[in-house]
């Protein structure tokens, strides 16, 4: 085993922060030069950050379903600095460092003012998301989740559109608000269990009438961080005003914390709370699955849209949770894994014409195809992710999560299947009106294709979805043994 | 008890004592300030602080002055922060050309009244220490004499000190009165199965009273006005040392002297915390002046530090501890800050003037990020752990009240963010209005070394920090 990896990886992206601050103490501000350096930097660290992760990945065991890679400090009030992955959250740590690399080198023209505070923004969030993924301790957990809000509020209110303040606000007190809630939580958890470890928390049994307590203010956090309806009326404004990488890092990481907080924390801690819980969550589900698409349909912002989009497929997740069997879980962390890369692309395909056009409306593009070839099959593959086609990593998950919740609930399937035909008409029709159909704007007769900066960010990502979504079976075997072990806890503990 | 023996458990408060009436008489004889008197001061608090951690504890003086790891914990951590002030408010004056040696005997005389404070055995010593602290601050909040607002403040300050000083004897003397004695041990015998209803009056003045000097609302309505008007590096003294020292002093009363009326006054302080945190949250969010705006900020975390108190035991008792210190590095940098920037010789103070801070104050608007970060509540900065350690306490008192006032005070801390945000938001989003004048030497390293302190040497210090309080509290409650 190779005891620190796991903070090395963790923290690698600071030491590209320190290098910054260098750059930024020593060379002049706003000098391109320097900028040009910092790029480079924060690219080179977050490779570093990537490359470090695999090998996290490829040395992992995946016939053991418990913590590896575990490393253990005492620190004061009964804490540990405590970090440790397992199959649930290994994944997400490699989506991450995957999906940093492209942040920057998507930010590398469109972000003009103050980069070098962008980039070390960004880094520090990677440093605190793998923190979340990582930790091993309840208090370190809450440490990471909540710290990630002060970068991503600079990083909406410092980069972002027209009313990028009113979205940085509402985006911070909407999860603070969650959060302290789940802060109360983990104190009343802490002084009853007298551990904050999480891994001895999850064999702790709370008293089920307490864990009815103790599982709303967990969910209340998660499912504003989700966002699940009806809390979710956050995210179109955060996505809205945030620069195109800030979209991608919450469409493609930051909402799986709520999930990953679901999986970690509200089955394995409370059972039967979560049990009784079900239909509430699974009711929640549909409604942000049917409802939310339908107000997708109707936006006039592309960005917007697929906001809208992500909020209904992260109701397939909540739903594939608490199913509470193997199909709907695997479906679930496959439906995050998918949709950090598929949303992550579709962000930053409308991050190519919003560069080039500056503006998100749609009604102000149509026949993209005609000057833009290339970029139409890219977002043309993007958008069938999306939609769920088969041959796409975006239809495992949904196959999956309905196949699992089918065991349990065969209505909240079957509305959910009707999701799956509205994103197919949500985002099939944005499609066609950006890119189908005469260009009739003339300020579109100048508009070129990607360019090979923007090849170079979408190649990876057309590969992942293809690959995920032909041979899911590479994900599952190495979430197989955690999932199992999470599915045969759960059902013994609630009697399901 | 010999003399010497006593003598030797009052050593910190004589050597404040005598140090501050030699400055007097060579301060009369030399007639102005230098920096040979700030030195001398501040090795006089340094060094009572020396010996207040290092030497002899127990009662003295026939339990009227008591000398235990409680009151070690809170002089070391005063007497340090008075030190800071001198040398933050001596400097600040001078540039003013207001340097006089008084600033530095009124420090050092509001240091030995706060270490009677933290030192009461009984309610006379309780008394004096408050007033000896309280009269040396009305003077110190109207030390520009030339200036409105701070004669303002000087006299808002005392007059409304002067009534809540009432309060405080009116409950001692019905105190008093009902028990028969004036010491919180003999108090303690006489209300250990519950408390008639004259010492739970008396109680209940004698908690306003301290609420008062705490400045938590219902009697939080000096604050803002006084905070105002005063001279900014003695602000930044008001907001740290003597808050401790209340916070102190209230613990002593209640967990010495009536701990079998743990449940009586668990409900008043209750009350008063959530007041003082919805009044420090809501209130705050009308100010644009920074130093009233803190002055709320301040309202809201003397709030959770009575929580903190409320809860009671060790683990209350050694939270509220760790939230005050904690609290005060935080204020004591904040303020540093502040009367480090100026613009054209005009102090910044509203929060319009914070404009564009980032862009040409890096490093100082990243020390007020941190502060209000902090303030804020947010982990990983000191303020997280401050409230960590609180609310832990509360939500384990193992009682429903507890619990609900936990929970109603985090709620609370997301009201404030709001205005944390907004200040955060003028330096970072915002558009720079004009050049700032250069920084000074001394609060520019405050402010610094207190930021660094908020993150990341907070994580290394609790781990000392803690076993300390801990000590501290298991002192209570053995008057």
């Amino acid at each position: 085993m190779m005891t620190g990896i796991l903070s090395l990886t963790t923290f690698a992206p600071l030491i590209g922060v320190a290098a910054i601050l260098i750059l930024r103490f020593f060379g002049k501000a706003d000098d391109a030069r320097t900028e040009t350096a910092g790029k480079w930097i924060a690219l080179a660290t977050t490779l570093a950050t990537f490359a470090l992760s695999l090998v996290l990945v490829m040395k992992f065991d995946r016939a053991n379903p418990g913590f590896q890679f575990v490393e253990d400090i005492g620190w004061f009030a009964k804490l540990h600095y405590s970090m440790g992955v397992d199959g649930i959250s290994v994944l997400f740590v490699l989506l991450t460092t995957f999906l940093l690399p492209i942040c920057i080198v998507a930010s590398w023209k469109s972000i003009d003012k103050r980069v070098l505070e962008y980039l070390v923004a960004f880094l520090v969030l990677e440093t605190l998301v793998i923190g979340v993924f990582c930790a091993l301790d309840i208090v370190l957990f809450y440490l990471f989740f909540e710290g990630g809000l002060v970068p991503m509020f600079l990083i909406i209110g410092i980069w972002g559109g027209k009313n990028r303040v009113y979205a940085a606000y509402k985006f911070f007190l909407y999860t603070l608000l969650g959060s302290v809630l789940m802060l109360a939580a983990i104190l009343a958890m802490i002084g009853i269990s007298g551990t904050a470890s999480i891994p001895e928390l999850m064999h702790y049994h709370f008293d089920p009438a307490l864990q009815i307590f103790l599982w709303l203010a967990f969910f209340a956090s998660f499912a504003v961080k989700m966002p699940m309806w009806p809390v979710h009326t956050w995210l179109p404004d955060a996505h809205v005003e945030a620069p195109t990488a800030g979209s991608v890092i919450l469409a493609g990481i930051l909402l799986k914390l709520g999930g990953y907080g679901f999986m970690r924390f509200l089955l394995p801690m409370f059972p039967s709370a979560s049990h009784v819980f079900t239909p509430l969550v699974f009711s929640l589900s549909v409604i942000a699955i049917v409802y939310t698409s339908l107000v997708a349909f109707r936006q006039t912002d592309i960005k917007k849209l697929i906001a809208y989009s992500s909020v209904a497929h992260m109701g397939f997740v909540t739903m594939g949770i608490f199913s509470g069997n193997v199909q709907g879980e695997q479906g679930a962390l496959y439906q995050m894994l998918s949709h950090g890369v598929i949303s992550g692309a579709l962000f930053l395909c409308v991050g190519v014409v919003y560069d080039r056009m500056h503006t998100r409306e749609i009604a102000f593009y149509g026949g993209l195809v005609n000057r833009m070839p290339w970029y139409a099959a890219i977002f043309m593959l993007f958008t069938m992710g999306n939609v769920g086609l088969p041959g796409t990593s975006g239809f495992v998950g949904e196959i999956l999560t309905m196949t699992g919740v089918y065991g349990v609930s065969t209505w909240t399937a079957l509305v959910a299947a009707t999701g799956v035909i509205l994103s197919a008409v949500y985002a099939l029709s944005l499609y066609r009106r950006v890119v189908f159909g005469t260009m009739t704007n003339p300020a579109l007769a100048g508009i070129t294709d990607v360019d090979w900066r923007e090849i170079a960010i979408f190649v990876p990502l057309i590969l992942s979805t293809l690959a995920l979504g032909v041979y899911p079976n590479a994900v599952f075997h190495i979430t197989g043994a955690s999932v199992d072990a999470l599915v045969g806890a759960y059902r013994a503990a609630s009697g399901g | 008890m010999t003399l010497q023996s006593n003598l030797l458990i009052a050593l910190p408060e004589l050597i404040l004592a005598v140090s501050a009436l030699l400055l007097l008489v060579l301060g009369a004889a030399a007639k102005r300030a230098s920096p040979i008197f700030t030195a001398a001061s501040v090795a006089a608090l340094l060094s009572a602080a020396y010996v207040a951690a290092t030497g002899h504890q127990g009662h003295a003086f026939g339990g009227g002055l008591v000398a235990d790891n409680a009151a070690a914990f809170a002089k070391v951590a005063m007497y340090i922060s008075s030190a800071v002030a001198i040398v933050l408010g001596d400097r600040w004056l001078a540039r003013r050309g207001e340097a006089r040696f008084e600033f530095h005997v009124l420090v050092i005389l509001a240091a030995l009244g706060m270490g009677m404070m933290v030192s009461a055995g009984d309610l006379i010593s309780l008394y004096v220490g408050v007033e000896l602290q309280s009269l040396a601050l009305y003077v110190l909040a109207a030390f520009r004499r030339d200036d409105a607002k701070g004669s303002e403040a000087g006299l808002k300050y005392f007059v409304l000190g002067a009534l809540s000083s009432g309060l405080l004897l009116y409950g001692a003397s019905l105190i008093y009165g009902f028990a028969g004695s004036t010491k919180f041990h003999d108090i303690a015998l006489v209300a250990q199965h519950g408390v008639n209803p004259g010492i739970l009056f008396g109680l209940v003045f004698l908690i306003c009273g301290l609420a008062f000097k705490v400045s938590a609302a219902p009697f939080h309505m000096w604050t803002p006005d006084v905070y105002e008007g005063a001279p900014t590096p003695v602000v930044g003294f008001f907001a740290a040392a003597p808050k401790l020292a209340a916070m102190v002093l209230f613990a002593r009363a209640l967990a010495d002297g009536f701990p079998g009326a743990h449940a009586q006054w668990q409900q008043v302080l209750v009350v008063i915390s959530l007041a003082s945190v919805f009044v420090g949250a809501f209130a705050g969010l009308a100010q644009n002046n920074l130093k009233r705006l803190w002055a709320y900020s301040s309202i809201a975390n003397v709030g959770y530090a009575l929580l903190g108190l409320a809860a009671g035991g060790e683990q209350g008792l050694s939270a509220m501890l760790t939230f005050m210190v904690l609290y005060m590095v935080d204020v004591t940098g904040f303020f540093a800050c502040l009367q480090a920037l100026s613009r054209d010789g005009k102090p910044m103070e509203t929060i319009e003037d914070m404009a564009g801070l980032f862009r040409e104050r890096p490093m100082m608007a990243t020390a007020m990020t941190v502060f209000s970060l902090s303030a804020l509540g947010m982990p990983p900065f000191s303020g997280f752990w401050a409230k960590f350690y609180v609310f832990g306490a509360a939500m384990n008192a193992h009682s429903p009240i507890m619990t609900l006032a936990a929970i109603l005070g985090l709620v609370g801390s997301v009201v404030a963010a709001f205005y944390y945000l907004r200040l955060i938001k003028v330096m970072w989003f915002d558009a720079a209005v004009g050049k700032t004048d250069a920084l000074p030497f001394e609060a520019r390293f405050v402010a610094y070394a207190a930021a660094a302190f908020s993150f990341p040497i907070v994580l290394g210090a609790l781990h000392y920090l803690e076993p300390w309080a801990k000590a501290a509290a298991a002192a209570f409650g053995h008057a």
